[in-house]
């Protein structure tokens, strides 16, 4: 039988085990975030004081925190609050990121070269710092968090974008569309992108394990989503006043986020093996 | 190889000079006014007031000569001073950095002392049970987060051992330095995690490259022992990706250690940018930003001109 180049991809993605259990912890992930208004067995933010500090039991799976509050509850309405910041992020951070590493290296020249050097004084802080300083300066909150990502994210998506961009531009296909007579933005959207496409869709998968992270990060230092709003940061973060009485509350959001992260991670070594097998390990 | 240098030691300053712009942009984006950020809404200032201290921290002159003024005395190591504490902020920083640095430079040990062996021993019996236990670890290692990570090590000392690693106050290391790495163990053990997952699959697929090279074949063939093919011969070329991926997070470490002295409660430079923040001292923040920046530059410089000693082919470029 004869395959398309896609489905032999499609089929090379889902061989791994890898890459299976990644699909799968991303898939329980983005299903609990967008049902997590119907799933969840308790509101996030109504306290219960009768039911402070619960351990884990059967009215309440995973424990009640200091506030009698549902941790399960609070966990599944931090998956959506992760879910939202991520994927918000990383979409502006693609759209804007792409579009400049593209043209920039579509056109080259003056522009290329001074796109480049703004885009590289991005990669002189270590991410975290970068995105720290931005919410430092506007304040906290989700909105200035889904800011302080993108702005990040956006060189190093300009990067992935451009590189194969410079090789692509080169090439026959591309020359015959230019002497047919083909606009610029045809030859940039419908020749070029198609075939610059797989390192950008690995690196959006990555780029949204980290966003989940530092979502997560930034609201553990008090910095990111505003309580009683619950992010798996600052549930961690509170968690820690009342470690040695309630365990649980430090344990399950803390897990939460590792899995969360390993589920993209995984997907992500998953599509690059099957969309470059060059670079299969 | 000296082109390659000079143009490197060349890039760097026009890096720094960037970076000093990037940091001046966003600490100028704050919403609303800085004197009331400063000062806070508890006090009602009249417009007097407010036009004097505007006056005073230079808020009143235009931009571009605002961050003159600014970048001219940071040059001179004035980085101007905390509004809360009145100190002056480079003695400050200088005053927290060698907590911060050791605390990297620990992690980066425990990472590369973990890391390359496993990376090592994985390749070398690729596919073996030990190997998938190495990818494993690596797996889980670049995916918990720092802050749960230390959380759970305070939280298993306290509960199971009866120890508080974050009630103590911090001992200089040249004083005591059993008791200064007592305390920065468990804080570096927690930096370096990640670190080493990195450096064990770095390590692991060098080393892979390395035993399928002819030269290893060869090696083999002429009757060497195993141990002296592996680490004369495939390890000694292998090692020009792990210098240069532990070069490259090295500079991440100093972002790291921002959470993690947080966790920990340890007084480095990032819990002073951490209160710096609280506090909306802006002259802290400024100034540490810039540091650390400068040293993340500094550290990447370091481990370019490391990877073009340990790679004599980029010499000739």
């Amino acid at each position: 039988m004869i395959k398309s180049n896609r489905s032999k991809t499609l089929v090379g993605f889902l061989r791994y085990r890898s890459s299976q259990i990644g699909l799968a912890l991303v898939l329980l992930y983005v299903i609990v975030a967008l049902f997590a208004g119907i799933i969840a067995p308790y509101s996030p933010i109504d306290q219960q004081a009768k039911d402070r500090l619960q351990e884990p039991n059967a009215n309440y799976l995973l424990g009640t925190d200091e506030f009698g509050r549902d941790i399960l509850s609070r966990l599944m309405h931090g998956a959506t609050n992760s879910l939202r910041i991520a994927v918000v992020s990383v979409t502006m951070a693609c759209l804007l990121g792409a579009t400049l590493g593209m043209t920039s290296g579509y056109f080259g020249g003056l522009f290329d070269n001074a796109m480049m050097r703004v885009m590289d004084l991005f990669f002189a802080f270590p991410a975290i710092l970068l995105a720290l300083t931005i919410v430092a300066a506007l304040g906290p909150g989700a909105v200035n968090t889904i800011l302080a990502i993108s702005v990040v994210y956006t060189p190093i998506f300009a990067r992935v974008a451009r590189g194969p961009v410079l090789l692509l531009k080169s090439t026959e296909f591309v020359q015959a569309a230019h002497a047919i007579g083909s606009r610029h933005p045809r030859i940039l959207f419908r020749h070029i992108l198609p075939n610059a496409l797989a390192p950008i869709i690995v690196q959006i998968t990555l780029a949204l394990s980290w966003a989940m992270l530092t979502e997560a990060g930034l609201s553990f230092l008090g910095l990111g989503t505003i309580p009683p709003a619950p992010s798996w940061g600052s549930m961690l973060s509170e968690s820690r006043k009342m470690m040695e009485i309630a365990p649980w509350m430090a344990i399950f959001p803390g897990l939460a986020i590792m899995l969360g992260v390993l589920g993209f991670n995984l997907l992500g070594d998953g599509l690059r093996d099957a969309l470059d097998p060059r670079l299969r390990q | 190889m000296q082109r390659y240098l000079s143009q490197r030691l060349i890039a760097f300053i026009p890096t720094l000079f960037g970076i000093s712009i990037v940091i001046f942009i966003v600490m100028r984006l704050l919403p609303g006014d800085a004197i009331n950020a400063m000062v806070g809404t508890s006090f009602k200032l009249t417009e007097a007031q407010m036009a004097a201290l505007r006056a005073y921290f230079g808020f009143d002159k235009p931009l571009y000569e605002q961050y003159w003024i600014w970048l001219t005395s940071a040059l001179r190591g004035d980085f101007g001073f905390s509004v809360r504490s009145g100190a002056s902020v480079l003695p400050e920083i200088l005053a927290r950095f060698p907590l911060t640095f050791e605390l990297a430079i620990l992690a980066m040990l425990i990472a590369t002392l973990i890391g390359a062996p496993i990376g090592v021993i994985a390749a070398v019996r690729h596919d073996s049970a030990i190997d998938l236990a190495g990818r494993l670890f690596a797996l889980i290692g670049l995916a918990l987060p720092n802050f749960w990570m230390g959380t759970l090590i305070i939280l298993v000392l306290s509960v199971g051992f009866g120890i508080l690693p974050n009630s103590g106050d911090y001992t200089d290391l040249v004083k005591d330095p059993v008791a200064n790495l007592k305390q920065l163990l468990f804080p570096a053990i927690t930096l370096g995690f990640a670190f080493s997952a990195s450096v064990m699959r770095t390590t692991r697929s060098s080393m892979l490259e390395e035993l399928q090279q002819d030269y290893t074949r060869t090696a083999r063939g002429k009757g060497l022992k195993e141990q002296a093919v592996i680490v004369g011969h495939c390890l000694k070329n292998a090692l020009i990706p792990i210098i240069t991926i532990i070069g490259l997070e090295t500079g991440y470490l100093f972002g790291g250690a921002i959470i993690v002295e947080e966790v920990f409660a340890l007084p480095g430079i990032g819990r002073f940018l951490l209160n710096g923040i609280a506090q909306r001292d802006y002259a802290v923040v400024q100034g540490t930003v810039i540091f650390i920046a400068f040293n993340f530059v500094l550290i990447n410089l370091i481990a370019d001109l490391a990877y073009a000693f340990v790679n004599p082919r980029i010499r000739y470029d």
